[in-house]
């Protein structure tokens, strides 16, 4: 062994210099590198409860990139503008949300107004929107003229039982039995804006929507006839809103 | 084979084996409306008889109808041409009587249940999931077809059955329950409504839509397709596990089809051949006959050869529960599955105690 140094044991040589030379480089970057990011990461964690925010942000003033304020067509707490189509939000499964605005970017889901708005949200603002509304609280709309007994009488009938004749199901089968709803594929539909409901049982009949999961709406839409559009939607159209579930209130609502 | 052409011994087995297919043949039952049937396009089963391998003996003792065959009820509302079928009558035209309102309770057991009969339920299903448009569809196991068809024997229990009892067994087995008490009200009243639903429909026929369409048998099933199948077409409704789905409030919509919470191992779904034929003629829903017969024998086997609640008729021992009332291909009950057997596993059958 050669002579040792002062404060080590043994003087390193060859690979074994280099070694050491690297880990003294390494401590010479890394840490501060850490002390650096943990800071970083320490001011994140106090912005990112901000998404939240952003989400409530982006629905009464819109984004930067040129999405206008949700509210001014779905209303500051969802509840939509029934009589002109523009569907009621509050309380839908957020997931739902996401998946509508990604169709309409992509077009699986055509719409003017709205494809270039979900275009102009981030995936990260659509999950922020999405969030903000699926559990917003909202009385039900009014404004949309309630359809005749017989209509209604008609469109309980499909909600219920369907129309077996053409393999057509209750619609509550799917969608719950009071229409509230079932997870993140079948939306709630009571309460829903008739117009809108009428508009999207068009849309898939005519080939304009077709994000649906195994493309079950699009067969059902395209065994209805124009009458039975009109009593499915008008019924759902009457019923109460339920109250958004994540707030623990269960049954008919607002 | 050095030798050109087949020896004596040869040609005997193959006169014997022509000469008892042909006597097998002979003595086969015939049908009167055996002729409708075919030109209806359908064979039905009765797979609300059969369980995991029990061959079916009613069909063996049904009489020769006299009157008029299936789509020509004398008289009925629901009198249909010949080439639709039976149609029973509308929930319109129940009375409104004494009568009209056990019938009226009849469709709301049917219909739910969870909610109208839960003293005798013992998981999470309602008669509706598996008897479509509230027991009126035609190949999902109508009620007026079960109806006409009893009191018949059922090799599943070794003697005749009357209706009421067969009733009972979807208690005690698919809705994995306590069955009702002969004379009980349910009972009763889903009589009421199965006879309501039958006006017109002859006694003693096998009824064109009755049970679930027969498929022809695979060359072989394949439990890893059913599952790609399964994943493709049932998971949106019914669960990446087979556990169903339900409202916010826990209402079931979709419901399961293994498990704690679906039918036991006794019901009739069980049995591959069964489930094979409503899913091919009911599934995915609205989508009826939209699956190739192969991707329904797959996913039917991959979905009946998951755990589920033990059969009520277990003997101690799975092996033996097996040899009594599984002894076919068409039961996975005791046999392995991805390592485990299947039945050794099983909650208790019957209600929980806590719910």
């Amino acid at each position: 062994m050669t002579e040792s140094a002062v404060q080590t044991p043994w003087r390193a040589e060859g690979p074994a210099l280099a070694c050491r030379e690297a880990r003294t480089r390494a401590r010479r970057t890394v840490k501060p590198a850490l002390t650096a990011s943990s800071l970083l990461a320490i001011c994140f964690a106090i912005a990112l409860p901000a998404q939240a925010a952003d989400g409530q942000k982006i629905v009464t003033e819109g984004n930067a990139d040129g999405a206008p304020a949700c509210f001014a067509c779905h209303g500051e707490h969802g509840e939509g503008q029934p009589q002109l189509g523009y569907p009621r939000l509050a309380g839908l499964d957020p997931a739902y949300i996401v998946h509508q605005l990604q169709s309409f970017a992509e077009g699986t889901r055509t719409d003017d107004t709205m494809q270039p708005i979900a275009e102009a949200l981030s995936p990260d603002e659509r999950e922020a929107v999405a969030s903000f509304y699926g559990s917003a609280q909202a009385a039900k709309a009014e404004g949309e003229e309630q359809a005749n007994d017989e209509v209604l009488a008609a469109g309980a009938m499909l909600a219920e039982r369907g129309d077996w004749s053409k393999q057509i199901p209750g619609c509550g089968q799917c969608h719950g039995p009071a229409g509230e709803g079932v997870g993140a594929n079948f939306p709630a539909l009571a309460g829903q804006s008739g117009t809108y409901i009428a508009n999207q049982l068009h849309a898939w009949k005519d080939g304009q929507r077709a994000n649906d999961p195994l493309g079950l709406m699009t067969g059902i839409a395209s065994k209805l006839s124009d009458d039975e559009i009109a009593a499915a939607s008008a019924y759902y159209a009457s019923l109460p809103v339920f109250a958004t579930p994540s707030e623990g209130q269960k049954g008919e609502g607002q | 084979m050095s030798e050109q052409r087949p020896d004596l011994q040869t040609w005997a087995v193959v006169v014997v084996f022509i000469g008892l297919a042909g006597f097998v043949g002979y003595t086969l039952p015939r049908h009167e409306t055996f002729a409708a049937r075919e030109s209806a396009g359908e064979t039905a089963t009765q797979p609300d008889e059969a369980a995991g391998g029990d061959v079916p003996a009613d069909q063996e003792t049904s009489a020769e109808p006299a009157g008029p065959s299936v789509g020509d009820p004398a008289g009925g509302p629901s009198a249909a041409n010949e080439d639709e079928g039976f149609a029973p009558p509308d929930l319109a035209d129940i009375p409104d009587d004494e009568f009209g309102r056990m019938v009226r309770l009849g469709a709301e057991i049917f219909r739910d249940t969870q909610a109208n009969a839960p003293e005798f339920v013992g998981n999470s299903l309602q008669c509706a999931n598996c008897h479509l448009d509230a027991g009126r569809l035609a190949d999902s196991a109508p009620l007026w077809a079960a109806y006409v068809a009893y009191p018949a024997y059922r090799s599943k229990n070794d003697h005749v059955n009357t209706f009421a009892e067969r009733l009972q067994g979807c208690f005690r087995y698919s809705m994995n329950g306590t069955p009702p008490p002969l004379g009980d009200q349910v009972l009763i009243a889903l009589q009421s409504y199965s006879y309501f639903l039958a006006k017109g429909a002859p006694t003693g026929a096998d009824m064109p839509g009755r049970g679930y369409p027969e498929l022809a048998e695979p060359k072989n099933i394949d439990r890893a397709h059913g599952q790609e199948v399964y994943a493709q077409k049932c998971a949106l409704c019914h669960g990446e596990n087979g556990e169903g789905q339900t409202t916010a409030d826990g209402r079931v919509v979709f419901p399961p089809l293994w498990g704690p919470d679906s039918f036991n191992w006794g019901a009739g779904m069980g049995s591959i051949s069964n489930a094979a034929g409503f899913i091919k003629a009911n599934m995915p829903l609205s989508q009826g006959n939209s699956l190739s017969d192969q991707d329904a024998w797959d996913v039917a086997a991959f979905v009946d050869g998951h755990e589920r609640p033990q059969d009520p008729r277990f003997t101690g021992s799975v092996e033996e529960t097996r040899k009594k009332f599984h002894d076919s291909a068409m039961s996975l009950y005791g046999i392995e599955v991805d390592g485990v057997t299947l039945g050794e596993n099983s909650p208790p059958s019957g209600p929980r105690k806590t719910r």
